[in-house]
């Protein structure tokens, strides 16, 4: 097994951080040299195929295994009736946060029961991937159907307030928003919905793993090695010492390979009835009904102001679903607490309960969906007010957070308005809807703010530095696209001023120090911080190992008085130092190695409690996000109503940038997505059965090259003074407020408002 | 069939596709499967220079072509342009698509000079057809990009239709 070659190729010299620079895996992604987890070859491999429930809620009374498993090649037909046993879903608990990554609490093959449509009831596992695929398709299961709540739409009404817990707040107050709503001059009061939406990342839910004795090792392609690794000892009731997982590359992943499911427990499952290393990709509609989407909403968001644009009221409410199985809140009104400084807010969320799998974070979970509805309803309300959108947001800037007074870390997003505005011509937008045409073409522009909170979480790295200059950072984070590697190579190259080209950074793997799991934008800025940290303490050894010696420049010196550049430590007073190879030469040191963080169980829980308690106190403290101003202009067709997004900029406030080029990406990437939200993305569930109609990428409808222009970023890059290098994450914030900004070009285009997403073409004929 | 240069002769079930024999049978995973059902691009691989889901060609139709898949199109241990284009202008996030993208382009390409028209091309009967920024989007849209990389793929398949990959290259 390897580990990941990270050989960075740009020749550069000085420091590297704030420098556009290539990929360090550009060559392994353009070359289809990078495995992923489907692609590690084993000698002896058998391939698995999943079989689906086509019913909602059942008890499963017969099984006909015999045509399956007459099929040439076929290994093992693993049902619940022949299944070994599995521990149940692991209960929650606060201290280990890996026991909130079970996908749902079913014990699939474990059961005769049916939960959802599409739970799996058995695995197959054959020679080849063909046979495997054809004698899925011949088990037949026979069953009982049991009464089934699977229509959103229907079971809106019963929905429950949800319940504020330390890490998520249901809902809040200040003052009386229903009666200052009543009493405002000005106001609107809207209804919206959003969809399900998909993640579809490109690579489908893949799995390889091989049992050696209670040893194994699984290929997975996770956004958490180290709890994939947990839940499965815990299934399997093997010490998750023994369990190795292994995910270099990722296939694109957004919040959907987060939790562990069941494909991936099947997959482990299948290699141990059979004995031999198993391999199985969900087919694209197995990962509709297998893994988890972004639950659909109904919201809520209702304005008053006075004449001069002032809010006196806001008011935003939700309701999502959640599984009976998992899933779990969406924070939709998140946005809603920080935007705006109205005299009275109430924000509330509720859900509702189906017999559906469960719901799981999608790229910036409730901030997409939730500022489609905020910042749409402050379109509307400029309109009501006769008041430009941007300066209506401007006279409603808060100096400090609008529900509770924290002070914000950082905020700056009438500067990115204010770039914005001027970089894309916003000042020759004729505010009347339908005023602006392009021959045949209505022409729209709107804008929207981008919101998106900031996390930190524990991250245990290593670095070492050898004698020959050289530098290895390991830290078991996760690579699905970000550019993790690259920008952690550029900090630690800085930190110790060694030339970039000589920092090697191995990730996604648990036999390194455990890093945190890639979700909530948190990532870089929690790795970066250990990095630097860890950084430090290998410049304190290196410092003690000189001033031990009495031939060195530096004795007698202090870090502070001290430069780390040119590949060792140099003194601000004069240009003596030393490099350090001399430095480890002398002291006869291969090299020096520091670790921040620890993975003994004792430093498990120390960590996890130290990342619970600076969270808590943080969150007590101050408010902190990204957060920017997204610019649409869209084109629509008068006769068909067709669409098209002609141009986008962004301006964002996420503090230092360490790589404009990959963080870029990430941005575009966000706003991508939040195009395909607005104007395509939808999973159609069929309302009698909770069975997802659209489950391929023919009838989902993700943007393609034709649906998107290019596509402005640009940033403040001021640092956020609150975070480690002043970074914030930048992996959610592109997607928020997008499909709000389309909504309002497209009325500022035609005149029509379109409250449920997506805004097709039927929906303005 | 000749796979980047190599004859293989294999033998395989009539409904193996080609996807699976280059990545099950030859180990050739640089292609690579995303819905296995022509609806992404994913598996784009170059027969006798054309571009094809391999995902929904059966192998035994093939026999006796000419395959290029990723790890083909460099040639004599120097990068495709195509494969320098997407690192410098960053064509992608996690990968997974890349190999399709660059195989996707390079078969577009030549399409485009051999004088193929688009749905978004305005005189069907033109001579040359300007490959504007729209016209590679339109070429381009069989080939997803869930992480949204579209940008920098445009760019880079610009940069290397309007020769400008020489240029960087020499100036290297
Ligand atoms: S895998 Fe062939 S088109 Fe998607
Ligand atoms: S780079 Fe991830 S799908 Fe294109």
């Amino acid at each position: 097994m390897t580990q990941v070659e990270n050989r960075p190729r740009t020749g550069t010299s000085g420091p590297v951080v704030g420098r556009p620079i290539d990929r360090v895996d550009g060559v392994a992604k353009t070359t289809g040299a990078a495995r992923y987890s489907a692609e590690y070859p084993y000698a002896d491999i058998a391939h698995a195929a999943l079989v689906h429930a086509n019913v909602t809620r059942a008890r499963i009374t017969a099984v006909d295994t015999a045509a399956a498993s007459a099929v040439r090649g076929v290994l093992a037909v693993i049902t619940h009736l022949n299944a070994p046993p599995m521990k149940p879903a692991r209960p929650v608990n606060l201290v280990n946060l890996s026991t909130l990554a079970s996908g749902s609490s079913v014990n699939y093959l474990n059961t005769d029961e049916v939960h959802w449509n599409g739970q799996p009831v058995a695995v197959v596992v054959a020679e080849t991937l063909d046979a495997a695929e054809e004698a899925a398709a011949l088990v037949a299961v026979s069953y009982e159907e049991l009464p089934a709540t699977v229509d959103f739409g229907a079971q809106e009404p019963h929905a429950t307030p949800q319940k504020s817990t330390a890490i998520s707040s249901g809902g809040a107050t200040k003052g009386d928003a229903e009666a200052a709503l009543a009493a405002a001059p000005v106001s609107v009061d809207l209804r919206f919905t959003t969809p399900g939406h998909h993640h579809n990342a490109l690579e489908p839910h893949a799995t390889t793993a091989a049992w050696d004795g209670d040893r194994l090792v699984v290929h997975e392609g996770a956004q958490n090695v180290a709890w994939v690794r947990d839940q499965l000892a815990w299934k399997f009731d093997v010490p998750p010492a023994g369990i190795r997982v292994i995910a270099p590359y990722v296939g694109g992943a957004f919040g959907g390979k987060t939790m562990i499911w069941p494909g991936t427990i099947l997959t482990v499952l299948a290699a141990r009835v059979t004995g031999r290393p198993v391999r199985m990709m969900l087919t694209r509609e197995g990962v509709y009904r297998a893994v988890g989407g972004r639950t659909p909403s109904t919201q809520r968001v209702a304005l008053g102001a006075d004449a001069d644009g002032s809010m006196t009221a806001l008011i935003h409410t939700s309701v999502t679903q959640i599984g009976r199985v998992g899933g779990g809140p969406e924070q939709v009104t998140s946005q809603s607490r920080h935007l705006y400084d109205a005299e009275n807010i109430l924000v509330q969320q509720n859900q509702v309960t189906l017999d559906a799998l469960s719901n799981t974070a999608m790229r910036a979970p409730g901030e997409s969906i939730g500022t489609f509805a905020l910042e749409a309803a402050v379109d509307e309300l400029a309109y009501e007010l006769g008041i430009d959108p941007i300066e209506l947001r401007m006279r409603n800037e808060p100096a400090r957070n609008p529900i509770d007074g924290k002070r914000f870390a950082h905020r700056a997003l009438r500067e990115a308005y204010a770039r914005g505005a001027e970089l894309f011509g916003w000042s020759d937008r004729t505010p009347q809807p339908g005023s602006m045409r392009d021959g045949r073409w209505l022409v729209g522009m709107g804008v929207a703010s981008a919101y998106h909170p900031s996390w930190q979480f524990q991250a245990n790295v290593t670095v070492r530095l050898a004698a020959d200059g050289t530098v290895l950072v390991r830290c078991g984070f996760h690579e699905m696209g970000m550019g993790g590697a690259t920008a952690q190579a550029q900090i630690a190259a800085d930190a110790l001023g060694v030339p970039f080209e000589s920092v090697r950074v191995e990730y996604g793997d648990t036999t390194l120090p455990t890093g945190p799991g890639a979700g909530g934008s948190g990532q870089t800025a929690s790795v970066a911080a250990s990095v630097v940290a860890a950084c430090e303490k290998v410049q304190r050894t290196v410092l003690a190992l000189a001033t031990g010696s009495k031939d060195s420049p530096l004795r007698g010196q202090r870090l502070a008085d001290l430069r780390a550049r040119d590949g060792g430590l140099y003194r601000t007073d004069d240009t003596r130092g030393e490099s350090y190879a001399a430095i480890l030469g002398r002291a006869g040191r291969v090299s020096v190695d520091a670790a921040v963080g620890s993975d003994t169980r004792l430093g498990g829980i120390v960590g996890q409690m130290r990342f619970l308690s600076k969270f808590l106190l943080d969150n007590r403290r101050w408010v902190k996000a990204a957060s920017g101003a997204q610019f649409c202009e869209v084109r629509v067709d008068p006769d068909t109503g067709e669409v098209r997004v002609s141009r986008w900029l962004g301006v964002f406030d996420v503090g230092t940038v360490i790589n404009a080029k990959t963080a870029s990406s990430q941005l575009r990437g966000g706003i991508v997505m939040g195009l395909g939200m607005a104007l395509g993305e939808e999973t159609l569930v069929d309302p009698r059965t909770g069975r997802i109609m659209n489950a391929n990428l023919s009838d989902y409808h993700v943007p393609v090259h034709a649906d998107v222009p290019p596509i402005e970023v640009h940033y403040l890059d001021e640092p956020d003074p609150t975070m480690p290098l002043g970074l914030i994450g930048v992996g959610e914030v592109g997607i928020t407020g997008v499909a709000a900004a389309v909504a309002n070009a497209v009325h500022h285009a035609t005149g029509r408002r379109v409250r449920d997403l997506p805004i097709t073409l039927d929906k303005l004929l | 069939m000749r796979v980047n240069g190599a004859v293989q002769s294999l033998e395989v079930e009539p409904r193996v596709s080609l996807l699976d024999v280059l990545r099950e049978h030859l180990g050739l995973t640089g292609t690579k499967k995303g819905c296995n059902q022509g609806a992404c691009g994913a598996c784009t691989v170059l027969v006798d220079g054309e571009r094809i889901n391999s995902c929904l060609a059966l192998a035994v139709q093939y026999a006796g072509r000419e395959i290029t898949t990723i790890e083909g199109v460099a040639t004599g241990g120097q990068a495709h342009p195509l494969q320098e284009a997407f690192i410098r202008n960053d064509g992608f996030q996690c990968g997974y698509c890349t190999s399709g993208q660059i195989c996707s382009a390079i078969g577009m390409l030549a399409e485009h000079r051999a004088g193929a028209p688009s749905a978004v091309t305005e005189h069907l009967a033109a001579e040359a057809v300007e490959l504007s920024g729209a016209e590679i989007r339109e070429r381009m849209s069989g080939n997803l990009c869930r992480c949204g990389a579209y940008n920098g793929i445009v760019e880079s398949i610009q940069d290397v239709a309007a020769g400008h990959a020489d240029v960087l290259a020499a100036a290297r």
